[in-house]
């Protein structure tokens, strides 16, 4: 993709430095939209989920049927209203801290993969880079409860604080299991690590990876500031907590930053543990053999099973989300010491306990995993490598794959082995052989 | 027109950009007064020098540097002013005797710096009318693990073992152990005193 667009711009006409520009705005445009989008659905949904929950109907007029313009019509509300800064508020960082949470939201989102190589930038460290952004967010909501010289907002900003310092340790263990079974923190290899049936998803991986991602769905809530974690909100007590001094615009900007973090969370899990693209039946990967990985299979049919893929992703990150709106309206919300307890005695145990776990299950029963079943079922995951490894010799002569290491162009259409291709068709603009070429995962000295 | 478009270096110009961002915000943390400002500036100019990190191809300690300064660093700092400052936004003003202590210790460190740097051969032979410098996009983050757990694949050379293979892990043991003592102090002295009560069911 990256290559093609910045050829196809130079080639129409444009200089080179302003096709990259545009290569670059590409990415950004689609993600604001998806953030801003998403929100404007999800929170529609949420009042749809909310009402049904509690046996209402939610929203039914506005926009014909089902109201599905009502959160259109609350944009243009929000946006009327008078953009208030309070007269004890320090003004500058008052005004800047919707900004700061709503850029971290979407900055994460620049990292994660949407299919292979459709994603604003391909990292190494993918899977780091996502969890340090989405740790910044808070940072916004602190400054909002600070400047707004408000004591409710003060409660909330530190009862915020507390809860993201405290859950994004647990956080960080339940992503570090899938990282060390696929070995790599690259989210695109990780995602294709989990091709063909679902019993190839890491959430079926082993026992300890099933538990680790309830434990994850538990942290990510708590991290997102979703209900039943919602302190820094908590209407009941604090007003609105650190948003309560903001209107207009501005307050939307926050809920435009929750809801583009809780559908990161979600995709996070689905890239994760759920088959990251990957539906549950290889229709396009095994029958149809049209995806990136798959021998023979033209730009059109890629771009089809890519697209596919991304609606997959898509549609597992909403259904996350919508279980989130499930919990948030059906679980009242939890006091700040059971918010610390959940997190120090039950959270941090349970994810270390799993850690180790499937650590020793790695190392012992290796073999006892649904992947490695008979073939139409299971994978061959150590195949499947990042762009800069040279893959194994395996069954396969090595000639074939030997040539296109000097011509990376060619390699995504003749290599002979399909983990050559898995890893190639994302980055065909790097060699595959790096400097130190012979440092391989098994190989390791 | 097109010339002048295609004269831009990329590189250099975020590099620029970047660099700039960086020291505007420390200047920033050394002229404001507000404390809870000052943190905002030190945010902006730590994720810029992840900015840096990234425009150097060093994606790993790029976004190291945002999780542990930006994130950790920050939010602790944000914790002890909240928690400790007696006014709401309190202002700091630096004594005369403060700023030429500071910009002693602080001259001196730059100097050691810059000689360092100066010293560095490679650094000195600039190649004029590159513009286009090789970012790695190879994994390093592989490379940095290995090296922590005993293995330098920059010093790997055909699979032999030369001189200097020896890697980084004794070091990392001990700072790994090191930072583990530390926590069980803290926990230790912010542990909750035992009530010395005999009537206790």
């Amino acid at each position: 993709m990256q290559t093609t667009l910045v050829d196809l711009l130079i080639g129409v006409g444009l200089p080179e430095p302003l096709a990259h520009v545009i290569r670059a705005l590409v990415p950004c445009v689609l993600i604001i939209h998806l953030v801003a989008v998403g929100a404007l659905v999800f929170i529609w949904l949420e009042r749809k989920v909310s009402g049904r929950i509690q046996d209402r109907l939610g929203p039914t007029r506005v926009g014909g049927r089902f109201g599905w313009l009502q959160t259109l019509a609350d944009g243009i509300k929000l946006i009327a209203k008078e953009d208030i800064t309070p007269g004890e508020a320090d003004a500058m960082l008052f005004r800047i801290a919707p900004y700061v949470s709503f850029a971290a939201s979407f900055a994460a989102w620049l990292a994660m993969p949407f299919a292979v190589g459709w994603s604003g930038l391909d990292m190494n460290v993918a899977v780091f880079f996502v969890l340090a952004v989405l740790g910044l967010e808070v940072f916004g909501v602190i400054l909002a409860g600070y400047a707004s010289g408000s004591k409710w907002s003060l409660f909330g900003a530190m009862r915020e604080a507390a809860q993201v310092v405290s859950y994004e340790v647990p956080l960080g263990l339940c992503v570090v299991i899938p990282v060390f079974i696929c070995g790599t923190m690259n989210l695109t290899t990780i995602g294709e690590m989990q091709r063909g049936f679902a019993t190839n998803w890491l959430i079926f991986h082993d026992p300890f990876t099933f538990c680790v991602f309830w434990v994850y769905i538990t942290c990510g809530v708590a991290s997102v500031n979703r209900a039943p974690f919602d302190l820094a909100e908590a209407e009941s007590e604090l007003v609105a907590g650190f948003h309560t001094e903001y209107s207009g615009l501005r307050w939307s900007f926050f809920f435009m930053a929750e809801y583009g973090s809780m559908l990161l969370v979600s995709a996070l899990a689905v890239i994760l543990f759920l088959g990251a693209w990957h539906g549950p039946i290889p229709i396009f990967s095994q029958f149809l053999g049209w995806s990136p990985s798959a021998d023979g299979a033209t730009a059109i049919q890629i771009y089809l099973a890519s697209l596919a893929g991304c609606a997959n992703l898509i549609l597992k990150s909403s259904l996350g989300v919508i279980v989130m709106i499930w919990v948030r309206w059906t679980l009242p919300r939890l006091r700040i010491d059971q918010v610390m307890t959940t997190c120090l005695k039950y959270c941090v145990p349970l994810a270390s306990f799993c850690f180790l776990g499937a650590l020793a299950w790695q190392a012992w029963i290796p073999q006892l995993t649904p992947a490695s079943l008979p073939a139409p079922f299971g994978i061959d995951r150590a195949a499947i490598r990042e762009a800069w490894v040279v893959p194994r010799p395996a069954k396969t002569d090595l000639s074939e794959a030997a040539v296109p290491a000097t011509d990376p162009s060619a390699l995504a259409p003749s290599a002979a082995s399909s983990a050559l291709a898995a890893g190639s068709v994302r980055n065909k603009n790097i060699p595959v052989a790096g400097p130190t070429a012979p440092i391989g995962r098994e190989e390791a000295p | 027109m097109t010339l002048v478009v295609d004269a831009i270096a990329w590189h250099q110009f975020f590099f620029v950009m970047f660099a700039l961002l960086t020291c505007g915000f420390a200047v920033g943390v050394l002229f404001s007064g507000n404390i809870v400002r000052m943190a905002f500036y030190l945010v902006l100019s730590l994720a810029s020098s992840a900015g840096l990190f990234f425009l150097a191809g060093a994606e790993f300690v790029g976004a190291m540097q945002l999780m542990i300064y930006v994130g950790g660093t920050l939010v602790l700092l944000i914790f002890g002013v909240m928690l400790t400052a007696q006014d709401r936004f309190i202002s700091l003003k630096t004594p005369a005797g403060e700023w030429v202590l500071s910009l002693i210790i602080g001259g001196t460190l730059l100097s050691l710096l810059l000689a360092a740097a100066f010293r560095y051969e490679k650094w000195q032979q600039v190649e004029v009318g590159d513009t286009t410098p090789t970012t790695s996009q190879a994994d390093t983050t592989a490379r940095l693990g290995l090296s922590l757990v005993g293995v330098r694949p920059d010093k790997l050379e055909g699979g032999e073992l030369t001189d200097g293979m020896s890697g980084y892990l004794f070091p990392f043991i001990i700072v790994s152990v090191h930072l583990l003592v530390v926590l069980v102090g803290a926990a230790y002295m912010a542990r909750a005193k035992k009530r010395r009560t005999t009537t206790a069911r």
